[in-house]
C-alpha cells in the first residue's frame, strides 16, 4: 500500500524521511565499499583496498545512528501499521547493510593478502563474475527499497539461487586447485573465504528483499527460500578419487 | 442450555440467600456472537448519521470502535442499548440483535434491555447519593434483591469486581461525588455491573482521567471481559490497541473496516484506516 | 520607536510606572462607584425602616387603667340564673366600669359634665372586656376586683406624646381636667402602657385602641394555605409536563411565552378576573379568603412554573443519562432523580411566590376583601381580610391611633416577609446538592 498523505505532525514526517535517506546513504556506501573491494582484488591495488577498509567505518557509524533514531521514534511516536513496518524495516536493513559492509572490508583485506601471489586467471574470473552478480543484487534490492517495489524485491529473492550455484562450482574448483598443488593452498584459502563472503553478501541482499516485501505487503514471503548452496552437505572424498 | 447458578462468577453463595438474576442467558463463550447489527441506518431529523453499518460483537472479548470526531461511533454504541430512544428526532432503521432477539421489536422493554446491556459514560456521573446507594440503585430498581443481606452482598461483589472495594469498604455512606475522578468512574462501572449485564458499553470511559486512573480502568476492562462482552468507544488508538481484541474503524457514519486489533494496527486493508491509525488524516 | 519598545520591556521605566498608577486609580474609582451605589441603596433602606419603626413601635403598647370594678349582680345577672347567657350578654358593663372610674378618681357621679369628661378616659371596648371576663368565669359576679381596663385612644395618645400639651385647651383632644386626672392616675401607677396583645388578637374596630390584626392574620393564613395547596401541585406538575413530556415545537413555545407574560401581568388584573369568574360566575361569597386565595393562586402560578422549570433544567443531563443507562423508566427518572435534585429550586421559587402573594393588595381590593370584619373567620368561606388590605384600610383613617397602627402592622408584615425569605435561604442551603 502506498502512503500518499503526509503526516499531520510535520516533524514525524521529517523524521521518517530522514530515516529513509540514511538507509539510502548507507546502501550507497555499501555498494561503493563492495565495488571498490572487487576492483582492488581485480586490479591488485593494495592502496585502494586499504582505503576501502577505512570507509567501512562510516557504514558502522550510520548503522548506530539509524538504530538509535528508530528506537527513539518507537518510544516517542508509537508508530502504527505502515510507519511501524518502515521503522522495523530500517532496523533490519541497516543491520544487513552493515554486514555487507563488513564483508566488503573483509574482501578488501584478502585482496591485500593475495596481491603478491600468482593469481590463476580462471579462478579470478569466476570470483569477479560472482562479485558482479552480488553487487547487482545489492543495487537491485536497494532500488526496490527506494521505489517500494515488492516485485523487484521478489525477483532479487529468487535470483539468489544463481549466486549459490556459482559459489558451489567455485568451491569445487578451488578444492581441485588446492589438491593439485599444495603450494596453492594459501591463495586458494583466501579466495575461498572471499567467495564465501560474496555468497553471504548475496544472502544479506536477499534478507533485504524479504524486508522490502514485508514492508510493502505487510506479510512475509511465504515461499521457501531457494537454497542452492550444497557445499555444506556434499562429501568431498569422491573428488580426490576423480582427479587422480 | 440452562444457566446454572453455580457458574455465575458474581455469586459466592449458592444457597437461599441468592439474589435474583434478570433472567438472562449464560455468558457467551469466547468468539460466540453476542450482538449483531445489520444494515443499521440512523437519522437525526433529516441528517443521516449512520450508513448501512454491519457489525458483530463477540462475547468474552473487547471490541473497540475508533474513528475521528463525528464519525458516528458513539451514536452507534448508543443504538445497542436504545439510549437514542430518548432523543426525539432520532430515527433508527435496521436490525440489531442481542442473542438473536431483535432489540427494536415493539414488545421489547427498553428498561429490561438496559439491565442486560449496561453503559458507562465519558464523564463519571455517580448519583448524588452515598456510594452504597449508587451501586444498590439498579438492583433495587429491577427488584433483584429480596433482603438487605442480598443487597449488601450484591453491592460488595460489584465493588470488588470494579476494583473499588478496598478503597471504600469503610465509608460506604460517604457521598459518591466525593471520590476522585478515577474512583468515580470505577463506581460508575460498579453501578453498571451490579445487575450482571451481559454486555457492557463504554463510551470513552477514560477520556476524563489521568494516566494512572486510565491504566487502572484498562486493567479492570481486561478482568471484566472474562465474563462480559465489552464494546468500547475510544479516541486513543493506543488504548484501543492495548485493550481490545477486535477493532472497528468508523468514518463519516460508515463502518470502514473491522478486524483483529493486531491486524488493524500492523496491516490494515483499507487506505482510510491506514491513514487514520498512522495519523495521516487530512 | 525605540522608546516604545523600551517601555514595553522594562518594568521600572517611567512610562510603565505611570500606566500602572493610572490603571490602579481607575480600578479604585470603579470600586468606589460600586460602594457608593450600595451605600445609596442602603441609605434608603435604613431610612425606610427607621421611619416605619419610629412610627410603629408604639403600636405595640396600649394604655390601660386599673380600676376597682364591682361586678354587681343586679346589673349583670338580675334574674340570678347563671345559665341566662342572653341576660349577661346584654348587661350594662360600661356602667360598672364607669362606676369604678368615678370611685378611683373621686368624682361626684351627679355632675354630668365631669362624668362625661371622665367617661372619655375609657375605651368603648371596656364593655366587651368585662363581659368576656364574666362569661369566662361567672363566679366573679358579686365580687369587686381590680381590673386593667383599656383606656381611650386620646388618653393613650397623651401618654405616647402624640398630643402636644402646649396646644390651647379648647383645641386639644383632652382638656386640662382630663390631663390632670391622667397624670394623677399615672402617678399612682394605675395607668400605664402595656404590651398590646389586642393588636394581634382583635378584629376590626372603628376605635383604634381596640382595633387589631387578628382577622387579617387568619385571613392571610387561609389565603396562603390555599395558595400552597393549589398553586404548588399545579405549578410543579405543569412545569414537569412542559419540561419532560411536551413535544418540542410551536405549541410548547407558545405556552412558554404565554406563561412568561402572565408572570408580568399587573396583579389588579387578576383581581378583576377573580371578581368576574369566582364571585360573579361561580357565586362564591364576596370577601371570602377562599376567593382571595384562588386569585393569589392564579397570580403565583406563573412564577412557580417558571422557577420549577429552571430548577428542572438545572439537573445535569449526565445524571439523566446515568439513570436511564441503568434501566430507569421515565417516571422513575423523574421521581428518583429529577425532582429530588430540583427540590431546592422548587422550594425557593415557591417561597418567593408566596412572599409575593402575601404582600399583594390590589387584587384583594378588587374582590372586595375590604370588609369590616370583627369576628374571626371560622372557615375560608367566611368574610375576612388580608394583612396588606388591613394596612391599607387603617392608613385611610385619620386618628392618631390608626397612624401608629398602620406603621405597626407594616412592621408585622415586614417581619413575616423577612422570616419567610430567611426560611427560603435556609431551605435552599440545606437541600443544596453538590454534583
Amino acid at each position: 500500500m502506498e502512503q500518499q498523505n503526509e503526516h499531520i505532525v510535520r516533524s514525524y514526517e521529517e523524521e521518517l524521511s530522514l530515516l529513509n535517506n540514511k538507509i539510502a546513504k548507507m546502501g550507497g556506501l555499501a555498494e561503493k565499499v563492495l565495488g571498490q573491494s572487487f576492483e582492488a582484488l581485480d586490479r591488485r591495488d593494495p592502496d585502494l583496498a586499504t582505503a576501502t577498509i577505512s570507509e567501512d567505518e562510516e557504514i558502522d557509524q550510520l548503522q548506530r545512528e539509524i538504530e538509535e533514531q528508530a528506537v527513539v521514534m518507537i518510544a516517542r511516536r508509537q508508530p502504527m501499521a505502515y510507519d511501524l513496518r518502515q521503522i522495523m524495516a530500517a532496523l533490519r536493513i541497516s543491520a544487513d547493510l552493515e554486514r555487507i559492509g563488513d564483508f566488503g572490508k573483509n574482501i578488501a583485506k584478502r585482496a591485500v593478502a593475495v596481491v603478491t601471489e600468482q593469481q590463476p586467471k580462471q579462478l579470478m574470473l569466476g570470483l569477479k563474475h560472482m562479485g558482479e552478480l552480488s553487487l547487482n543484487q545489492l543495487k537491485e534490492v536497494l532500488d526496490a527499497f527506494i521505489e517500494r517495489d515488492a516485485e523487484r524485491a521478489l525477483s532479487v529473492w529468487y535470483k539468489d539461487e544463481e549466486i549459490d550455484a556459482m559459489y558451489n562450482s567455485l568451491f569445487r574448483e578451488l578444492l581441485t586447485y588446492m589438491m593439485e598443488d599444495p603450494r596453492n593452498i594459501g591463495l586458494c584459502t583466501h579466495l575461498l573465504f572471499g567467495a564465501k563472503n560474496i555468497e553471504r553478501v548475496g544472502d544479506h541482499a536477499t534478507n533485504i528483499a524479504e524486508t522490502v516485501y514485508y514492508l510493502v505487503h505487510g506479510r512475509p514471503i511465504t515461499d521457501q527460500r531457494p537454497k542452492g548452496d550444497t557445499t555444506s552437505s556434499t562429501a568431498y572424498t569422491s573428488l580426490r578419487n576423480s582427479t587422480f | 442450555m440452562e444457566a446454572k447458578v453455580e457458574d455465575r462468577p458474581a455469586t459466592k453463595v449458592e444457597e437461599p440467600a441468592e439474589p435474583k438474576k434478570t433472567g438472562q442467558s449464560a455468558p457467551a463463550a469466547p468468539g460466540e456472537l453476542k450482538m449483531k447489527a445489520a444494515d443499521v441506518n440512523l437519522w437525526y431529523g433529516d441528517k443521516q448519521a449512520l450508513y448501512d453499518v454491519n457489525l458483530k460483537v463477540f462475547g468474552q472479548s473487547v471490541t473497540a470502535l475508533i474513528g475521528p470526531s463525528g464519525c458516528g461511533k458513539s451514536t452507534f454504541l448508543r443504538c445497542l442499548n436504545r439510549m437514542n430512544d430518548v432523543i426525539d428526532i432520532c430515527k433508527v432503521e435496521g436490525d440489531i440483535r442481542l442473542d438473536g432477539e431483535d432489540i427494536y421489536a415493539p414488545d421489547v422493554d427498553p428498561v429490561l434491555l438496559r439491565a442486560r446491556v449496561g453503559m458507562v459514560f465519558q464523564k463519571p456521573n455517580p448519583f448524588p447519593k452515598s456510594i452504597f446507594e449508587n451501586v444498590a440503585y439498579a438492583p433495587r430498581l429491577h427488584g433483584l434483591c429480596a433482603t438487605k443481606a442480598q443487597m449488601d452482598e450484591v453491592v460488595e461483589t460489584s465493588l470488588i469486581k470494579a476494583g473499588l472495594w478496598e478503597e471504600v469498604k469503610d465509608r460506604l455512606d460517604a457521598p459518591g461525588t466525593g471520590l476522585s475522578g478515577g474512583q468515580q468512574q470505577r463506581l460508575c462501572i460498579a453501578r453498571a455491573i451490579s445487575v450482571n449485564p451481559e454486555v457492557l458499553l463504554m463510551d470513552e470511559p477514560c477520556s476524563a482521567l489521568d494516566p494512572i486512573a486510565t491504566a487502572t480502568i484498562e486493567t479492570l476492562i481486561d478482568e471484566l471481559k472474562e465474563n462480559l462482552c465489552i464494546a468500547i468507544v475510544t479516541h486513543s488508538m493506543q488504548q484501543a490497541a492495548r485493550v481490545s481484541q477486535r477493532t472497528a474503524f468508523f468514518h463519516l457514519g460508515k463502518l470502514v473496516e473491522v478486524n483483529d486489533t493486531s491486524t488493524i494496527f500492523t496491516n490494515p486493508s483499507d487506505q482510510r484506516t491506514q491513514d487514520y491509525v498512522t495519523g495521516r488524516f487530512g | 520607536m525605540t522608546d516604545q519598545t523600551a517601555s514595553l520591556s522594562s518594568f521600572k521605566s517611567e512610562e510603565a510606572q505611570k500606566k500602572l498608577r493610572k490603571r490602579h486609580w481607575a480600578e479604585r474609582r470603579f470600586r468606589m462607584y460600586g460602594i457608593a451605589a450600595i451605600l445609596f441603596a442602603l441609605a434608603f433602606l435604613v431610612f425606610l425602616f427607621t421611619s416605619i419603626f419610629t412610627q410603629g413601635w408604639s403600636a405595640f403598647l396600649q394604655t390601660s387603667v386599673k380600676l376597682p370594678v364591682e361586678f354587681s349582680r343586679e346589673v349583670i345577672n338580675p334574674s340570678g340564673n347563671p345559665e341566662a347567657e342572653d341576660e349577661i350578654f346584654q348587661a350594662n358593663f360600661v356602667k360598672l366600669a364607669r362606676e369604678g372610674l368615678y370611685k378611683e378618681l373621686g368624682i361626684d357621679p351627679k355632675d354630668r359634665k365631669v362624668r362625661r369628661d371622665a367617661n372619655r378616659l375609657l375605651s368603648r371596648g371596656v364593655d366587651v372586656q368585662l363581659r368576656d371576663m364574666v362569661l369566662r368565669d361567672p363566679s366573679i359576679i358579686g365580687t369587686t376586683e381590680d381590673v386593667w381596663l383599656l383606656a381611650s385612644d386620646n388618653a393613650d395618645a397623651l401618654l405616647k406624646g402624640s398630643i402636644d400639651r402646649e396646644t390651647p385647651n379648647d383645641r386639644r383632644a383632652v382638656n386640662d381636667q382630663q390631663v390632670a386626672w391622667i397624670d394623677q392616675l399615672v402617678d399612682n401607677g394605675d395607668m400605664k402602657k402595656k404590651f398590646n396583645t389586642g393588636l394581634f388578637l382583635n378584629g376590626a374596630s372603628s376605635n383604634p385602641e381596640t382595633a387589631g390584626l387578628g382577622v387579617a392574620l387568619i385571613g392571610s393564613f387561609f389565603m396562603m394555605l390555599t395558595v400552597i395547596l393549589l398553586a404548588v401541585p399545579l405549578g410543579v406538575c405543569a412545569a414537569l409536563y412542559l419540561e419532560e413530556y411536551a413535544p418540542k415545537g410551536k405549541i410548547a413555545d407558545t405556552i412558554e411565552v404565554n406563561i412568561n407574560n402572565l408572570a408580568a401581568v399587573p396583579s389588579i388584573v387578576f383581581g378583576l378576573l377573580g371578581l368576574a369568574v369566582f364571585i360573579n360566575f361561580f357565586g362564591l361569597p364576596r370577601s371570602a379568603s377562599l376567593v382571595g386565595g384562588l386569585v393569589l393562586t392564579l397570580m403565583t402560578l406563573p412564577t412557580i412554573i417558571i422557577t420549577t422549570r429552571a430548577a428542572i433544567r438545572a439537573v445535569p443531563p449526565s445524571i439523566r443519562e446515568a439513570a436511564l443507562g441503568v434501566g430507569a423508566s421515565k417516571m422513575q427518572l423523574i421521581g428518583h432523580h429529577v425532582l429530588p435534585l430540583s427540590l431546592p429550586g422548587i422550594l425557593t421559587g415557591t417561597i418567593i411566590g408566596l412572599v409575593q402573594a402575601l404582600g399583594e393588595t390590589a387584587p384583594l381590593l378588587m374582590i372586595g376583601m375590604v370588609a369590616f370584619v370583627v369576628e374571626y373567620p371560622a372557615t375560608p368561606l367566611d368574610p375576612a381580610t388580608g394583612l396588606p388590605v388591613q394596612i391599607y384600610m387603617w392608613a385611610s383613617s385619620a386618628e392618631r391611633g390608626f397612624v401608629e397602627r398602620t406603621a405597626g402592622a407594616t412592621m408585622v408584615l415586614l417581619a413575616f416577609l423577612i422570616v419567610m425569605n430567611s426560611l427560603a435561604v435556609y431551605l435552599r442551603n440545606k437541600f443544596e446538592r453538590k454534583w
